[in-house]
């Protein structure tokens, strides 16, 4: 069996994420990339599926700059057996429809049983890009997932929403994605990070995929950017036995009870 | 066959398990009739009950279409794509709205992949230029304000839910059926479905004027009780971080930050929570932030407009004291 999952390189969460005035873009050297963390959780996944499934080989695709190998390293660190970075500087200022076709394309080329996504990317936010995929790739999706058995080609798993959970089944070939209620990713041991170093990372380009950026059709664009200036701290006292009183006296004077 | 404004704004109608309107239902209708006229999709089980239609009316929209289907309550997502496809194609909108919720971002994708139209996420509102729609967001926990619009077309958009306030007002909607092709895309089958417990009688988070959030500070899941009690002291709708969550105090849903729901109230109460970046990302666009930490150096301070640095358990209790003192 074959598992691709898709991970993506995000600014780190823990540093300042910053948009570029001019571009509208990311700043790559505001401050440092990691794997996005539900990223890291669907490779631990397929890791975990691969290691009860004999024979089962897992693919980590993803799209990006020059940097993007560093993060697939990770993951190949984690367990996953290969990996297949998309860079091509005509994806800059990507939309969402023209990543799902990179994507879709790279999915259907690599070859798949599942596709293994996160979500929800914390730089993106979107989470459509698993259905999205799973639309190009003609095959059924099952997202949001909390709880993941694969038996005999079956899936089967619970899906968190707002409305409730959902228990569902799906037949692989099948795009699937992850929530943070699924395990963190292991640790990587030294020895698989020494390995990860000599695994395959495949680098393809848009015109080996077979999409072509500049066709015509319609596209996102993004028409204005602007920063919000920095929220200021306020007043902050240290309790002396009114603490509460004070914060009842903040809230009446700001008509805010 | 019917036609539809030119200026039409295509509303995925969001229902409740019960088969109700959803809540962000309307922020959506507000979102379309302040761009134009508002066509909703309603797409229900045959034989459903006609008052979900004349409820979207009531909530502003012209148009309601519906679309019957024996698959929805055994396919996922497929069905009411499939919806969303007939009804684009009938009504030929300039943009379509659809709720940011798990089940919206699931059809949006799929449909806006099927037809090749652009997508814009996590719509914090929606403006009208000469060249049409465009979709306004808030990313990167607030930090930056951005507008998208599609390069030439149709815009499908998902609105984050308890963004958008406008209300439209209530019509006599014009209620038609929809005749639906099944795509036969393939599809993963729904084999139960467990409703979320009604959660009391609290606001909802998402939307909520006022947010009372607790975290590790609170200690136990027992203890989490002070969070609720000061929401109830103060009208709120109650939130956590994600240690909390994690530590098992409350249920997923009530998650505020980078990987839970955002808000922006006019009042955020944050109680033994260190403000973690990722969780201001969630909440540091709120009017007033008034934040109750024991550790003088966390983060939170540094967004808060009122900060006490202190034992919680002494604070709080007082706080829900002088509230209860004032209503009296």
């Amino acid at each position: 069996m074959k598992i691709v999952v898709l991970v993506k390189e995000v600014p780190d969460t823990y540093g300042e994420r910053k948009l570029d005035l001019e571009t509208g873009l990311a700043d790559r050297d505001a401050g440092d990339r990691v794997l996005d963390e539900i990223g890291e959780r669907a490779v631990e996944l397929a890791v975990t599926l691969a290691e009860h499934i004999p024979g089962t080989e897992v693919v980590l695709l993803s799209a990006g700059p020059v940097t993007v190998p560093a993060s697939l390293r990770k993951g190949l660190a984690i367990g996953a057996s290969s990996a297949v970075h998309v860079l091509d500087d005509r994806m800059q200022g990507a939309d969402l429809t023209l990543t799902a076709q990179v994507l879709a394309g790279a999915v259907q080329r690599i070859g798949f049983d599942l596709v293994i996504a996160g979500d929800v990317s914390t730089d993106g936010t979107g989470g459509v890009i698993p259905s999205m995929v799973a639309e190009l790739l003609g095959v059924a999706s099952a997202t949001n997932l909390a709880e993941v058995e694969l038996d005999d080609g079956q899936l089967r798993g619970e899906r968190l929403s707002d409305a409730g959970v959902t228990r569902l089944s799906v037949a692989l070939p099948a795009v699937i994605s992850v929530t943070e209620r699924l395990p963190e990713a292991r640790f990587p041991s030294f020895k698989g990070i020494v390995a990860a170093k000599k695994k395959p990372l495949d680098v393809l380009t848009l015109g080996e995929i077979g999409v072509d950026p500049d066709a015509q059709m319609p596209r996102s664009i993004m028409v204005a950017v602007a920063q919000k200036p920095a929220r200021a701290a306020g007043v902050t006292i240290v309790d002396s036995g009114d603490g509460g009183t004070r914060i009842a006296e903040f809230l009446v004077e700001n008509r805010l009870v | 066959m019917s036609s539809f404004p030119t200026d039409s704004i295509l509303v995925l109608a969001e229902l409740t398990p019960s088969g109700a309107v959803a809540s962000s239902s309307a922020g959506l209708l507000g979102a379309a009739a302040s761009v134009g006229t508002p066509v909703a999709l309603l797409v229900t089980e045959p034989g459903a009950s006609p008052a979900a239609a004349s409820a979207l009316g009531d909530l502003g929209a012209a148009h309601v279409l519906v679309a019957e289907s024996a698959e929805l309550a055994t396919r996922l997502t497929t069905p009411v794509a499939d919806a969303l496809a007939a009804a684009y194609d009938l009504v030929q909108p300039g943009a379509v709205l659809i709720s940011n919720s798990v089940e919206g971002r699931d059809v949006a994708g799929r449909f806006a992949a099927r037809a090749g139209i652009p997508l814009a996420v996590d719509v914090v509102s929606v403006a009208r230029d000469e060249e049409g729609i465009t979709a306004h967001h808030s990313v990167w926990g607030g930090t930056y304000d951005t507008d998208s619009a599609a390069s030439f077309g149709a815009l499908v958009a998902t609105v984050r839910q308890g963004a958008v306030t406008d209300r439209a007002a209530a019509v006599e909607p014009r209620i038609e059926a929809l005749a639906v092709a099944p795509s036969g895309s393939a599809a993963a089958e729904i084999l139960s479905f467990t409703p979320a417990q009604a959660v009391s009688s609290r606001p909802e988070l998402r939307g909520a004027t006022t947010v009372v959030a607790g975290g590790r500070g609170l200690g136990t899941a027992e203890k989490f009780v002070l969070v609720e009690q000061l929401a109830d002291a103060l009208g709120a709708a109650v939130g956590a971080s994600r240690a909390a969550v994690d530590a098992g105090y409350i249920a997923h849903g009530s998650q505020v930050g980078q990987t839970g729901v955002s808000v922006s109230p006019q009042l955020y109460v944050a109680l033994g929570i260190s403000g973690a970046i990722q969780h201001r990302a969630g909440m540091q666009t709120s009017k007033t932030i008034v934040a109750v930490n024991k550790d003088a150096d966390a983060p939170i301070f540094e967004v808060a407009d009122f900060g006490v640095v202190g034992d919680l358990f002494t604070v709080v209790p007082q706080l829900i004291e002088a509230l209860e003192a004032r209503k009296h």
